[in-house]
């Protein structure tokens, strides 16, 4: 039998407590696919759809499980850059749609595996990013719907530039910015102006983040740098990177990459009879929030942040002194600080961030931010910083693994208005 | 500099109708006694659509916060980068916001702070745009 969705699964509100569940549901498995820029148009051995496949078999083998195991796969399947058709044909299936080329859902990637997708407990494709992916597939597992399960990410990108809007007219919500060019990172290019401009500090100051995030990533073995761009990055290339939506410069966005990511998740139960030392789901919690007018002020992304890290704390029943390993969302950099201080991380206050950044923040060091590398050092493949949090706790994350005690962590993404945090601990409370 | 031309729809063609007009009407529930831009099919407080009017006010603001485009998304504008896009609140109620290319306004010198007036651009015959201007 197939379910598709998931009722009332989101943990979005402050006061909810401690979550029923926590540390019920465990991580057993990681996988991914190597990351690369693009699809190189017409190789299906590198097609999103195949990476998919190659990140669900590497999370099995990771896990010790094989496709008799599994009885549920969900997928945040995308797109999440510019579809392939309708301006483009079309391949022989099972490329003969967007899925495999441009997406992923669950009953192509079940297909792909050679799964009957009929015959899993629970196939879903209804949540749209990596973010609430956790918290729903922990839900779904929780809740009985399925015991062992692959939850897959894939961010696909195809040739060409994507997001390029050439229409001379604006039409339904775009009218309101695209009249005076107010795209892509516009909004945290404005409220980092307006951050500096309160708390001080200059735009150089993140570049102390990125290149600490570029040198994490760099020890990443399927990030998209170290497969293809291995060269040092210094904070002198990037206060020479080209001005995107000033001040947001080329290293402050995130890389598009085609790439996928892979999860085996099940109870805490059965992760103790597979491969891997399990890690646990203390907590997940989402937030959705609305901008009052036309653009989302610094004020109302404090705001959202700091809601969002009360409902993650909260539900694990944590104080943030107590968690070691915190990889927010950097994808863009120019609201990474307002996670960082939302959470207080470290003792980081607000107005605190930059100087935060300006000392040692390595993965050696006693204030290892961002061990993941993060978007900004792996591409835009969104999965690093789960994973790494999940290999700093199982001691695996090689010469990141930081130096001092790794018990407890939080991962979450994307942005301050739509987003999902993770609360991952190394043993059950 | 030319810019993409608005396509009103059912919720917000009173709101260009007025900017068509040279005059700027918020969408204003008098339920609430609230404003709200951009203008949507109902209230966000109150939820209702029962109570939804244009109120006009006096196109007077301040000028809230920048960034600089050098590289929109917005093919049309490209040929103009770098430009400001600056954010404007609006004088009745600075939760109103809006944005602007900030004409005369040198690329990344913003005044934030400054006080601001409305001005209209034509992106075609008889079509306005909102657009505002420093005032000393």
């Amino acid at each position: 039998m197939t379910t598709t969705t998931l009722a009332g699964w989101r943990r979005d509100k402050v006061g909810d407590g401690v979550w029923e569940n926590r540390a019920k549901v465990a991580v057993a498995g990681i996988g991914h696919s190597p990351v690369d820029r693009r699809w190189e148009t017409g190789d299906f051995d590198t097609s999103l759809g195949a990476y998919a496949i190659l990140a669900a078999r590497n999370a099995m083998e990771d896990a010790g499980v094989t496709i008799d195991d599994i009885d549920g796969i969900i997928s945040a399947p995308g797109p999440l850059g510019d579809p392939w058709g309708p301006s483009r044909p079309y391949f022989d299936a099972p490329y003969d749609s967007e899925d495999g080329i441009t997406k992923v859902t669950a009953e192509w990637l079940a297909r792909g595996l050679g799964i009957d997708p009929a015959k899993l407990r629970f196939a879903s494709n209804e949540v749209g990013q990596i973010g609430l992916l956790w918290g729903y597939t922990s839900e779904a597992i929780a809740r009985g719907e399925a015991s062992t399960v692959l939850m897959l990410y894939p961010t696909g990108n195809v040739e060409g530039r994507y997001h390029q809007d050439t229409d001379t007219r604006a039409k339904g919500p775009l009218k309101w910015n695209n009249i005076w060019g107010f795209t892509g990172g516009s909004t945290y290019a404005y409220q980092f102006n307006e951050y500096t401009r309160r708390y001080g500090g200059s735009h150089d100051d993140v570049g102390h983040l990125v290149v600490n995030s570029r040198r994490n990533g760099l020890k990443v073995p399927w990030g998209y740098y170290t497969l293809h761009e291995p060269e040092p990055f210094t904070h002198e290339d990037y206060v020479n990177g080209r001005y995107i939506n000033a001040p947001l410069n080329l290293f402050d966005n995130d890389r598009p990459v085609n790439a996928a990511g892979c999860y085996v998740m099940t109870t805490a139960e059965k992760a103790q009879d597979m491969k891997q030392t399990p890690v646990y789901i203390w907590n997940h919690a989402e937030h959705q929030a609305a901008h009052r007018s036309t653009v989302q002020t610094l004020d109302e992304s404090q705001e959202w942040c700091g809601l969002e890290a009360r409902k993650t704390l909260e539900g694990a029943g944590l104080a943030i002194k107590e968690v070691d390993i915190f990889n927010p969302y950097d994808g863009f950099t120019l609201f990474t600080q307002t996670w960082l201080e939302a959470f207080g991380w470290h003792g980081v206050k607000e107005g605190e961030a930059l100087e935060f950044y300006r000392g040692d923040i390595s993965s050696e060091g006693p204030h290892p931010f961002l061990t993941s590398g993060g978007n900004s050092g792996t591409g835009r493949t969104r999965t690093a910083i789960f994973t790494d949090t999940i290999e700093q706790l199982r001691g695996t994350a090689g010469d990141r693994q930081v130096t001092l005690k790794a018990d407890v962590g939080i991962a979450g993404c994307v942005l301050p208005q739509t987003n999902g945090h993770v609360v991952f601990g190394k043993n059950r409370p | 500099m030319p810019k993409p031309v608005p396509v009103p729809d059912e919720t917000d063609q009173g709101f260009w109708d007025a900017i068509n007009e040279r005059r700027l009407a918020i969408q204003n529930c008098t339920g609430c006694n609230r404003m709200q831009m951009p203008p949507i099919a109902r209230c966000v407080a109150c939820g209702s659509s029962d109570h939804l009017e244009w109120k006009e006010v006096e196109g007077k603001g301040r000028v809230n916060g920048w960034c600089v485009q050098y590289d929109t998304r917005v093919v049309v504008l490209k040929e103009n980068q770098p430009f400001n896009t600056a954010i404007i609140e609006l004088a009745e109620d600075p939760d109103i916001k809006f944005f602007s290319h900030l004409p005369g306004v040198a690329v990344d010198e913003v005044p934030v702070g400054a006080n601001v007036e409305l001005i209209f651009e034509e992106v075609e015959p008889g079509r306005l745009v909102p657009e505002w201007q420093v005032v000393s």
